[in-house]
């Protein structure tokens, strides 16, 4: 079975490295400052004993007051994971950077959550609809949508 | 061991000999075909009956579908091929990737509007007479999802339907159902009036 690290322990060792980037630490996931966010991952994919290889999911939330992505990590050395998250609260134009130079998972993911919650991921080298059509109007993950 | 054991003696030739030569001594005539109970008609090989009647029975009992699978019907239109509920017994098996080959679309799924110029255009390219059953809740009108963003709300928004199939799915009983209330349909049609 997979360890699920807890985000307090992760954030205690992120904390000196990048001072203010954790917005909130709990039990089950990590909640980091989106400006922040590129330096986290790669610091997370690349420090021995953490070794995130493998990027299980990304997803994305629409709290209304905010846009929430989620970043589901895997270790397959060590076989532990985590949740990563980042906030966005641009309502009219929403930027968060991409993390495909890290994890190629992240290619059709990121631009499945631009097309449907219209959240921009920058550095991303292809950032264009997937599952939607050119020239469809809004983002039909968005709450407010309809 | 002595030669002569070997080959079969000649005494023995001559009895296969004559037994041959009294076998087709016996059968110069040819047997009747056992036709007795036809008509004199059709032992003549006469066929009296209406262009619109062989037309129709060929084509209803020899309909080829094309491949429309976009969602979870095709299970269903999959089940009713194989063994178990056996489609050939109504004239139809093999399901052809290729249009120009097929007379009959069932539509075993969502539609989605990105999908849909591709249907639409997969039925343009069947070659007349062509027909379609539209199989399922979806679509006929889009079922669940006739209220989304992304669906087509109903096969004939894009293309004529012949057969409307209602289920979610429907069973191969009732598409098997369907397939022969397609088969009435074909049986009125009519080369004059058209049989619409």
């Amino acid at each position: 079975m997979t360890l699920a690290l807890s985000g307090k322990d992760i954030a205690a060792k992120i904390e000196g490295k990048f001072p203010k980037s954790v917005v909130e630490a709990a039990a089950e996931s990590l909640l980091v400052e989106a400006e922040s966010l590129s330096e986290i991952a790669a610091y997370l994919k690349n420090t021995p004993g953490l070794d995130f290889d493998y990027l299980t999911a990304v997803s994305g939330v629409d709290y209304l007051d905010c846009f929430e992505v989620v970043y589901h990590l895997t270790s397959i050395e060590h076989n532990h994971s985590l949740v990563l998250k980042a906030r966005c609260y641009n309502r009219e134009n929403p930027v968060l950077p991409s993390v495909v130079g890290l994890w190629r998972t992240a290619d059709f993911q990121e631009r499945e959550i631009y097309d449907l919650l219209g959240i921009s991921f920058e550095g991303h080298p292809n950032l264009k609809r997937i599952a939607l059509w050119e020239g469809f109007e809004g983002h039909p993950l968005r709450k407010d949508f309809l | 061991m002595e030669i002569e054991e070997v080959y079969s003696s000649r005494e023995l030739d001559k009895v296969e000999g004559k037994a041959i030569n009294e076998f087709i001594a016996g059968h110069q005539q040819v047997i009747p075909d056992p036709d007795r109970w036809l008509d004199e008609e059709l032992e003549r090989n006469i066929l009296l009956t209406s262009v619109d009647a062989v037309l129709n029975w060929a084509r209803r009992t020899s309909m080829w579908p094309v491949v429309c699978f976009p969602a979870c019907c095709a299970f269903e239109f999959i089940t009713t091929e194989a063994s178990r509920f056996d489609l050939s017994r109504f004239g139809m098996e093999i399901v052809r990737a290729s249009p120009r080959h097929a007379d009959l679309m069932i539509t075993a799924g969502t539609l989605t509007w990105k999908m849909a110029p591709q249907v639409k255009r997969i039925y343009d390219q069947m070659a007349e007479p062509k027909w379609v059953i539209a199989m399922g809740a979806c679509a006929i009108s889009g079922g669940i999802f006739a209220s989304s963003y992304s669906v087509v709300p109903g096969y004939n928004r894009i293309i004529p339907v012949d057969v409307y199939l209602p289920g979610c799915p429907p069973r191969p009983e009732a598409l098997i159902h369907g397939i022969r209330m397609l088969h009435q349909k074909i049986s009125r049609k009519s080369l004059i009036s058209g049989g619409e």
